[in-house]
């Protein structure tokens, strides 16, 4: 449903002679198949939103080339805006204005007529829990009405591609987990959804497949529990009350610890093949040398553990 | 056909957002409103030297320069509106849709010919009891006119707005530009006071051109040589701003 292959974007930054080339997006291949939900995993300015927007016709690629819904994207922009909606992160609503009129507007500009639009925005409403409020001028509006209002009018000329930037960002709990059911909703029904996020649940739990993106290219690529498998075993961390040097080369010798290394912010993250085992030996190992235990964990690999493994920086922290 | 349907579809939406906020429609309507109030004291001895001897004559040189003026100055500023569109995400929701690019441009600019016929139309009415006479098909082409410029500076403005991208920029570039369009069409001082060098230069400004058309109907003389040829200067300029706007709009850059 999406291909691209080498598709390059740089920004050029400050005046004429201190212009300096930043390289958003650098030659990036990807393919997203039917009726999947595809997500774009990587922290903010890793090239996500840039390549969104390159793919959604509002902004032209410096090189490479991309098929959306069976359209160039260079040579055919008009067929490729007819089957994608698009979501930006930020929205886009007039505030004097209700989500009603926003529908019939929205459909309006994709070409239905008038009643038939009419007839779009009611559905519209309903699917997505919007018939109470759809009658009140959109400033009146929390945040995850907005934003069901917001994804209500990139479908509602039902595009075969739908495009979200951060569905979810700045959203609570509750407005989160009803917009994840409508996302999969849309899926059930056919639609390919390709969404932007840097939350790891979000990657994991809600995408089919994702793609890790860092620096303008893709670091990893499959579904959630292949990229997870990659990082083979399990991961114990192990804070200590002081010599986490020594802690970490102790431990480094043991069989069961395949490599313990240190954290930027303290303490030791050491990959075992077997946690429940693993953790009464390290335990005796760092009390045979007299190094004192504060806390220790395990946890099973998780999308930080691939992004590190990857580009040697956690996503937490960039 | 798709270009004006999708024009009538911005253009509809746009009215609907100015019957939404009540007060900018009052304010739009103040402005005028406080320039007869406060003018028209001092017209007949002000436009004396333009030979006017009577209140109707001033109104009849005052009252055209003033819609040229508004014409010009109102439409130079909706570029502020556009930005805050951008900045709210409408603009891009637009340009994801096959909508025209085109009609963008041309729904808000036909917005702003309304607001201004409608303040023109106030101001007209306002001057008749203090003694302004005027034809209905005149005035009709003095309407025609005036929604050429409208056109032109709105298109103008939304053209720098989409440059700039920032309200400083804007209002700074806006100001230089208006300033001196509006001192070299003698739209609100005469320029029979002005030196020859000056009024030289203002033959260049179509605008000035304009207002002598303006004047020309508002004295009832529809057939004057500089009524058709302000339209048709008018109407050329309009085009050009126009077109220059609207392949900005098309742009799919921003």
């Amino acid at each position: 449903m999406i291909e691209t292959r080498g598709l390059r974007k740089s920004f050029r930054t400050g005046r004429r002679r201190k212009a300096t080339t930043v390289e958003a997006v650098a030659g990036l291949d990807l393919a997203v198949a039917e009726g999947e939900i595809f997500g774009f995993l990587g922290p903010n300015g890793a090239g996500k939103t840039t390549t969104l927007r390159m793919l959604a016709t509002l902004l032209p690629p410096d090189g490479g080339e991309a098929v959306v819904a069976g359209s160039d994207l260079r040579t055919a922009q008009a067929a490729v805006r007819r089957s994608i909606g698009y979501v930006a992160q930020g929205g886009g609503t007039w505030d004097d204005v209700t989500a009603r009129e926003e529908l019939v507007m929205q459909a309006r500009m994709y070409g239905v007529g008038r009643a038939e639009a009419q007839e779009r925005a009611t559905a519209a409403l309903d699917a997505f829990d919007l018939t109470a409020y759809a009658d009140r001028h959109c400033r009146t509006y929390s945040g995850g009405q907005r934003r069901r209002v917001d994804i209500a009018l990139g479908v509602v000329h039902r595009p075969k591609v739908l495009f979200l930037d951060e569905p979810t960002s700045g959203l609570d709990p509750q407005s989160r987990a009803h917009m994840w059911d409508e996302i999969r909703r849309l899926r059930a029904e056919g639609m390919t959804v390709f969404l932007t996020t840097h939350y790891l649940d979000e990657a994991d739990a809600l995408c089919d497949r994702i793609a890790i993106i860092d620096g303008g290219g893709i670091v990893a690529e499959g579904t959630p529990a292949e990229l997870k498998r990659e990082i083979a075993g399990e991961v114990v961390t192990v804070e200590v009350a002081e010599h986490a040097a020594k802690a970490a080369e102790v431990l480094a010798q043991q069989d069961c610890v395949r490599s313990a290394e240190l954290r930027d912010e303290g303490g030791l993250r050491l990959a075992v093949d077997a946690g429940e085992t693993a953790m009464p030996r390290i335990m005796r190992a760092l009390a045979d040398v007299g190094v004192e235990l504060t806390t220790i964990e395990l946890h099973r690999p998780t999308l930080d553990d691939v992004f590190l493994t990857r580009t040697g920086r956690s996503l937490r922290e960039s | 056909m798709k270009t004006p349907r999708d024009t009538w579809l911005v253009f509809q939406r746009h009215m609907l957002l100015l019957t939404r906020s009540p007060l900018s429609i009052l304010l739009g309507v103040a402005q005028p409103v406080v320039y007869m109030a406060l003018f028209a004291p001092l017209l007949k001895p002000a436009l004396a030297s333009m030979g006017a001897d009577s209140m109707t004559d001033a109104y009849r040189i005052y009252v055209p320069g003033m819609l040229v003026a508004l014409a010009l100055g109102g439409g130079l500023y909706v570029g502020f509106g556009l930005l805050a569109e951008l900045a709210s995400g409408v603009i891009e929701r637009a340009r994801v849709t096959p909508v025209s690019r085109v009609a963008l441009l041309l729904g808000r600019a036909l917005r702003d010919v309304v607001v201004l016929v409608v303040q023109a139309a106030v101001i007209v009415l306002l001057a008749m009891p203090l003694g302004l006479f005027v034809h209905v098909t005149d005035l009709l082409l003095a309407y025609a006119l005036l929604a050429l410029i409208t056109l032109t500076s709105s298109a103008v403005s939304y053209g720098i707005a989409l440059k700039v991208s920032n309200p400083n920029t804007l209002g700074q570039v806006v100001n230089n530009i208006a300033q001196p369009l509006m001192l070299l069409s003698g739209t609100l001082l005469p320029l029979a006071l002005a030196p020859l060098w000056l009024r030289r230069v203002s033959d260049w400004n179509p605008f000035s051109r304009a207002v002598v058309g303006m004047r020309a109907l508002f004295a009832g003389h529809a057939g004057d040589a500089s009524v058709w040829q302000s339209l048709a200067l008018l109407a050329g300029v309009a085009l050009l701003a126009l077109a220059w706007s609207a392949r900005l709009f098309a742009r799919s850059v921003r």
